[in-house]
């Protein structure tokens, strides 16, 4: 993702304009445009559902579902963003420069989500195949029933981690404050630091080491209903 | 859904315009909440131990009479402080419980919506900026307002069923969730002689505060009983004549964000609420963490417990 040129991007105002009217011309703008999406101020949908590949750069904090549905674009936003950044997102990366609310990247399917800050809680909740890679913390039950793709976690993450996880794996160099059901941590492989490694450097940082991070998987002992559990469960 | 917007002025210097600030608050969480809205605004105390009585009366029904009436009931002066397009603000000095009586017995269907010595409370049906336009907010001034618009789930779209609920002098709560034991609360306060008087779940929570507080228990206590007793999904703003506290439930699924600055503390469900405020830019903003007890208190620039 290079620096938007700015006198070369297409400039749209969330003063003027309807957020309709800025995701029909975001939709209209041909593969390889640039555009500028000024004055959010909490804005909500911004930059949803778009299936070509441009750059967009939302100058400020955003609001809910920013990214949402996104099959092609690359995003930044320049402050913080609402609930459920990138949800369902399909491919190509969103990348907050700010802290997020909360279910970041819930169900996204495939891309990348970078937040730069915090996530909040439930980030990358039913998560489908997509990256989420957090510089910070992320809140409570993270990874709530995250199906397929891969977390990173750079600080610390809160309680619940990964409750119900089916095949999703996530990477914490900070602390977990605790394990949902059927997580559990798992020894790093020679190819868990190489995926490590690819997040990283994928996302830019270099405040964690890919050597010194934590495995959560899933103990799968959810996957069947196990009678001799009697009412344990 | 419901929407939930307050603001705290920490200067004195910045209380004019908090009427303006608030109903623009409010208008933009309509998508929140649109069936009802309510307002409470705490501008400067009454001296001598009087108390603003916000009254909603029948339209046919005359303020100055049914403060006349009241006040001979009560054996003290029942003073009409200004008319309202659903009653009248009156004031009296005197044990709120007995100037409730005492108005309820002048005009049977008068409603107290709300008492205390700074507060005035606002509650209808409608758009938030219809109710906002009805009662002049933009042009009133205070040093601390909560709106809250509804969208309702646990009980009918009504004007005793919308937010705020205010059950004792200058106590205010404001709810977006559902509680789901609320029956159950509602019944151990009836064995304790304290009567809901709409099937509103958050109205049970009010109740709940008030009479924590009337046992000795202060705000935070009460609301740390509340994180205790309480079941379901809630992000609360209570306030009292000088405090202004926030609380999630532990799931935190009900969104608030906080924004703060030397002036003021603002409350929104969500940040556009807030974006309005006077460099809100440049302010902390912040989501309060599950479980978490804020508050801030008048005076002392900032309260902080956890």
């Amino acid at each position: 993702m290079g620096e938007v040129s700015v006198s070369d991007a297409v400039t749209l105002d969330c003063g003027e304009l309807s957020t309709r009217e800025i995701n029909r011309e975001l939709g209209s703008l041909p593969d390889g445009t640039t555009a500028r999406i000024v004055e959010p101020w909490g804005r909500h949908n911004l930059a949803v559902g778009l299936a070509n590949r441009i750059d967009i750069r939302i100058a400020g904090g955003a609001g809910y579902f920013i990214g949402g549905l996104g099959d092609g674009p690359d995003i930044t936003v320049d402050g913080f963003v609402g609930w459920s950044v990138a949800e369902n997102l399909m491919s190509g990366t969103v990348r907050v420069r700010g802290n997020a609310s909360e279910c970041a990247g819930a169900s996204s399917h495939g891309g990348l989500l970078v937040i730069e800050g915090d996530a909040s809680s439930r980030a990358g909740i039913s998560l489908k195949g997509g990256t989420i890679v957090v510089a910070g913390d992320v809140g409570h039950m993270s990874g709530f029933m995250a199906q397929a793709g891969t977390m990173l976690v750079g600080g610390d993450a809160g309680h619940a981690l990964g409750d119900s996880l089916y095949e999703t794996v996530i990477y914490v160099a900070g602390k977990v404050a605790s394990l949902g059901s059927d997580a559990r941590i798992e020894e790093m492989t020679e190819a868990d630091v190489a995926v490590v490694e690819e997040l990283v450097k994928g996302a830019g940082f270099d405040h964690i080491d890919p050597q010194n991070v934590t495995r959560v998987a899933s103990a799968k002992q959810l996957y069947n209903f196990d009678a001799l559990k009697g009412q344990s469960y | 859904m419901c929407g939930i917007v307050g603001l705290h002025l920490k200067r004195e210097s910045a209380h004019q315009p908090l009427g303006a600030h608030l109903a623009e608050m409010l208008d933009c969480m309509t998508t929140r909440g649109p069936d009802s809205a309510g307002i409470a605004l705490y501008a400067d105390p009454l001296p001598g131990g009087r108390q603003r009585y916000s009254v909603r009366l029948p339209e046919h029904v005359d303020a100055a009479e049914v403060a006349r009436r009241a006040g001979i009931e009560l054996g003290d002066e029942v003073a009409v402080e200004s008319l309202r397009p659903d009653g009248a603000a009156l004031v009296a000095a005197g044990a709120p419980e007995q100037v409730s009586e005492a108005i309820l017995t002048a005009e049977s269907d008068a409603v107290v919506v709300g008492h205390g010595t700074a507060i005035e409370m606002f509650k209808d049906v409608g758009s938030p900026r219809s109710i906002c336009d009805r009662y002049g907010i933009a042009q009133r001034s205070a040093y601390q307002g909560v709106g809250h618009t509804r969208m309702a789930t646990e009980s009918a779209v009504t004007t005793d069923g919308s937010h705020p609920f205010a059950v004792a002098s200058d106590l205010v709560l404001v709810h977006n969730g559902a509680f789901s034991n609320y029956a159950t609360v509602r019944r151990k306060l009836e064995r304790e002689g304290i009567r809901c008087v709409t099937d509103n779940d958050s109205e049970v929570c009010a109740r709940y505060v008030a009479w924590q507080m009337s046992r000795g228990a202060d705000l935070e206590d009460a609301l740390r009983m509340v994180l205790k007793e309480l079941d379901g999904f809630y992000t609360l703003l209570v306030s009292t004549a000088d405090e202004f506290a926030v609380v999630r439930d532990s799931f935190a699924c009900k969104p608030a964000v906080i924004a703060e600055n030397d002036d003021y503390v603002a409350f929104g469900s969500e940040f556009h609420a807030l974006a309005s405020l006077p460099d809100v830019g440049k302010a902390t903003v912040f989501e309060p963490m599950p479980e978490e007890i804020h508050i801030w208190r008048r005076g002392d620039g900032r309260g902080w417990s956890q």
